[in-house]
């Protein structure tokens, strides 16, 4: 994945070329919820790519906002939320050459919007129980997500429906079509959510934490499911969890998390063995592992996540941080840059991010200096 | 699903027992009976009968009988179709009637559907926009509702429909149909006539609906499957209104249940007010004689018929869901 260009809005689009445009650019993409009480900034400048046939994961603690990134890019967020900056864009190939819509400029009830949503874009999420209506049949909502984007009629939808229930493993599909959520189990649902959420093939599929309320059996047999879905129809997955085990079985790039910014993003080896970020390293940690000693307690991350209300100024990171530098982290928002190949981070412990900033060197500020700590930053673990 | 409804069924009929020992009992109650009040009644305009005469009335009645004895006697009749004679008309109780428990039904249905058809978009909307100016509005429309009772809603309505538009606006019918027999001009005239009481008696009830209904959408529309609906395509009214409308609308669905025998209930004052030719007025009479035959008969018409009503409720709230449907 060493081929982005991903300067702020620079993106390879040399039509034809060796470089392949991403499916989706996220740039710099502020959601907040205004609310009564004080705005809370759910989103607050993510940026990522998604590639055609590519996993896409998004890591983070519970809270630091995928769902509400996801939400944004469907254009789905619940009022009193609100995309405020940013672009989200979609490339298309039809025709020649490739046309790309910023999602966050279309009217996120119009028929463009709607035309993308089920269209281009799938969506399956957590609670497989309750995405689906209680009191409709799985087949009725999911002949009514063909029919809003295929000119079809009832019995050629109802028949794909059946197809597409076959297609995702659900077993007797001509009877499951008939039946209510509520009959099915845990894992049919969710393969039903799927089925639905192909209904039009879409090309990028973005799933919420999809295995989350299942069990471990279950859970495997959906990711494999995704894995061979994404094989035969070359869709892109970005694929929401906290489950780092999940991401490293599934992810091709993964993009870290932190309180509404994406504070590390790179390919999932590079992420997994040279964790550039110190909240990424925490993440890591935080992992079981089968040589760890049984019983010992895992370390977790230090302190804990501030309330969304009052963000910390600088880095969001700074409060929980071993690494912190006091008079620069807690002064200046560092960027998401590159800082090795293919792989970004923002955190001020890289030059390459300092120099990004105008910001004053950290002795300003605190009288520590920054340099000796870099070696063992840099080098792997 | 077929013994969930014979039960149903069976607990309907039980009900309708039940109501007939009650309104028997109730009727008892006041001490004295017909003939006590009769005879303050005739002593009361001058003129008395003699102790035997008295009896006489009494043994024609049954009165003197213990009380069981007259229940069965009651209870007997009715199950013929016989609602006895009511004693102080004269005349049978269901002659008396007429057709004023028709029109009992008629106006409190009418007020029930109205309810429906203001609360429904009203609660809709305000639990899609909550905290909106209008969503303020209609709170503090529906307390108001709530507050002022339909009585004095009635009072108000039919002196300001006097003294600003010279309209008598209380009945059912204008005076030239009171009496006529039924025609497509009297249907006609009975439903220009019907909003207003519609209206007053279904205020209360209304203001209440809207609650329950925003209550009831709000937390639908916090579920996943709407976003669901969202992520398929469907523009934002579509998707609320094809799902967590109709989820919402079952718990709803199942407050007819008691918003008809409460607009039934209130029907009776607000007929008083507005001089409806409902049972009502009568009832009220009847009570006041201790013409027991008829107020029974009253009493225990409506109870059956809101047992009905309910039953009916019941039925379209297992028809709509399909989880009640199945689990059984
Ligand atoms: N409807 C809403 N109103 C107000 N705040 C919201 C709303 N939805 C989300 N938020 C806020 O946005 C932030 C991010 O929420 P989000 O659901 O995206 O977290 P998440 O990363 O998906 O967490 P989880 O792992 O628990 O699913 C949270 O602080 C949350 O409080
Ligand atoms: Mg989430």
């Amino acid at each position: 994945m060493g081929d982005r260009v991903m300067g702020d809005g620079v993106i390879g689009d040399e039509g034809g070329g060796a470089v392949r445009a991403p499916l989706l650019s996220v740039r710099d993409l502020k959601t907040y919820f205004f609310q009564d009480d004080g705005m809370v900034k759910a989103v607050d400048g993510a940026s990522f790519d998604v590639f055609a046939g590519k996993t896409l994961g998004i890591v983070g603690e519970s809270g630091c906002g995928k769902s509400v990134t996801a939400r944004s890019i469907m254009r789905i967020v619940d009022r009193p939320g609100r995309i405020v900056g940013g672009r989200i864009l979609l490339r298309s190939a039809k025709g020649t050459g490739s046309n790309e819509i910023d999602l966050a400029q279309l009217n996120a009830d119009g028929a463009q919007m709607r035309a993308i949503n089920g269209g281009e874009i799938g969506l399956i999420f957590q609670e497989p129980m309750t995405s689906f209506s209680p009191v409709h049949t799985v087949g009725n909502q999911i002949v009514e997500a063909i029919r809003l984007h295929r000119a079809m009629g009832k019995q050629a939808a109802r028949d794909r429906a059946i197809e597409l229930l076959r297609l995702v493993g659900v077993p007797r599909p001509e009877g499951r079509v008939d039946e209510y959520a509520h009959q099915l189990s845990g894992g049919l649902r969710q393969r039903a959510m799927i089925a639905m959420a192909l209904a039009a093939d879409p090309k990028l599929l973005i799933a919420d934490e999809p295995t989350t309320a299942l069990d471990v059996t279950t859970q495997s047999q959906i990711l494999n499911l995704l894995v061979d879905l994404q094989e035969r129809n070359g869709m892109a997955i970005v694929l929401i969890t906290h489950d780092l085990g999940v991401i490293a079985e599934m992810a091709d790039d993964v993009v870290v998390m932190y309180l509404g910014r994406v504070v590390e993003e790179g390919p999932v080896d590079d992420i997994f063995h040279a964790p550039k970020h110190p909240y990424t390293r925490a993440l890591l940690r935080s992992i079981p592992s089968v040589d760890s000693p049984p019983r010992r307690k895992l370390p977790t991350i230090s302190g804990s996540i501030p309330h969304p209300y009052n963000r910390p100024p600088g880095c969001p990171f700074h409060t929980r941080c071993p690494d912190v530098m006091p008079g620069l982290c807690n002064v200046v928002e560092p960027p998401l840059v590159p800082v090795a190949l293919g792989q970004m981070a923002a955190c001020f412990l890289y030059p390459e991010v300092r120099a990004a900033t105008a910001a004053p060197e950290p002795a300003a500020g605190g009288g520590r200096t920054p340099a000796p700590l870099l070696p063992t930053a840099v080098g792997r673990r | 699903m077929l013994s969930y409804l014979i039960r149903r069924i069976l607990l309907a009929l039980f009900t309708c027992w039940a109501i007939s020992v009650l309104a028997f009992v109730i009727i008892q109650l006041p001490p004295g009976d017909f003939v006590d009040a009769y005879i303050s009644n005739l002593s009361a305009s001058g003129s008395g009968i003699s102790l035997d005469q008295a009896q006489q009335l009494r043994a024609e009645y049954a009165l003197d009988e213990p009380i069981w004895v007259q229940y069965a006697r009651w209870m007997r009749l009715i199950l013929r179709g016989d609602l006895g004679m009511a004693m102080e008309w004269q005349r049978p109780v269901t002659e008396v009637i007429g057709d004023r428990l028709w029109l009992t039904m008629v106006v409190s249905i009418a007020a029930v559907v109205l309810t429906w058809l203001v609360a429904l978009p009203i609660g809709i909307y305000s639990a899609v926009r909550p905290y909106s100016p209008l969503d303020y509005l209609f709170t503090l429309l529906g307390f108001l509702g709530l507050a002022v009772p339909s009585f004095l809603l009635g009072l108000l309505v039919l002196y300001f429909g006097f003294v600003y538009f010279n309209a008598n606006i209380g009945g059912l019918f204008s005076p030239q149909y009171a009496d006529a027999p039924w025609t497509g001009a009297k249907l006609l005239d009975l439903l220009r006539h019907l909003p207003v009481p519609a209206v007053i008696l279904g205020i209360a009830s209304m203001a209440q609906a809207i609650r329950i209904m925003r209550a009831n959408l709000l937390d639908e529309l916090r579920k996943p499957y709407v976003v669901t609906a969202r992520a398929k395509g469907l523009s934002e009214w579509r998707a609320i209104w094809k799902y967590p409308v109709r989820v919402a609308l079952n718990p709803f669905a199942s407050t007819i249940g008691y918003t008809l025998p409460y607009v039934v209930s209130g029907s009776i004052i607000v007929s008083l007010v507005l001089g409806l030719p409902t049972v009502g007025p009568l009832l009220l009479r009847s009570l006041i004689a201790q013409d027991m035959f008829l107020a029974g008969a009253i009493v225990l018409l409506l109870g059956i018929m809101t047992v009905i009503g309910t039953l009916l409720s019941d039925l379209l709230l297992m028809w709509i869901d399909p989880r009640i449907r199945v689990d059984d």
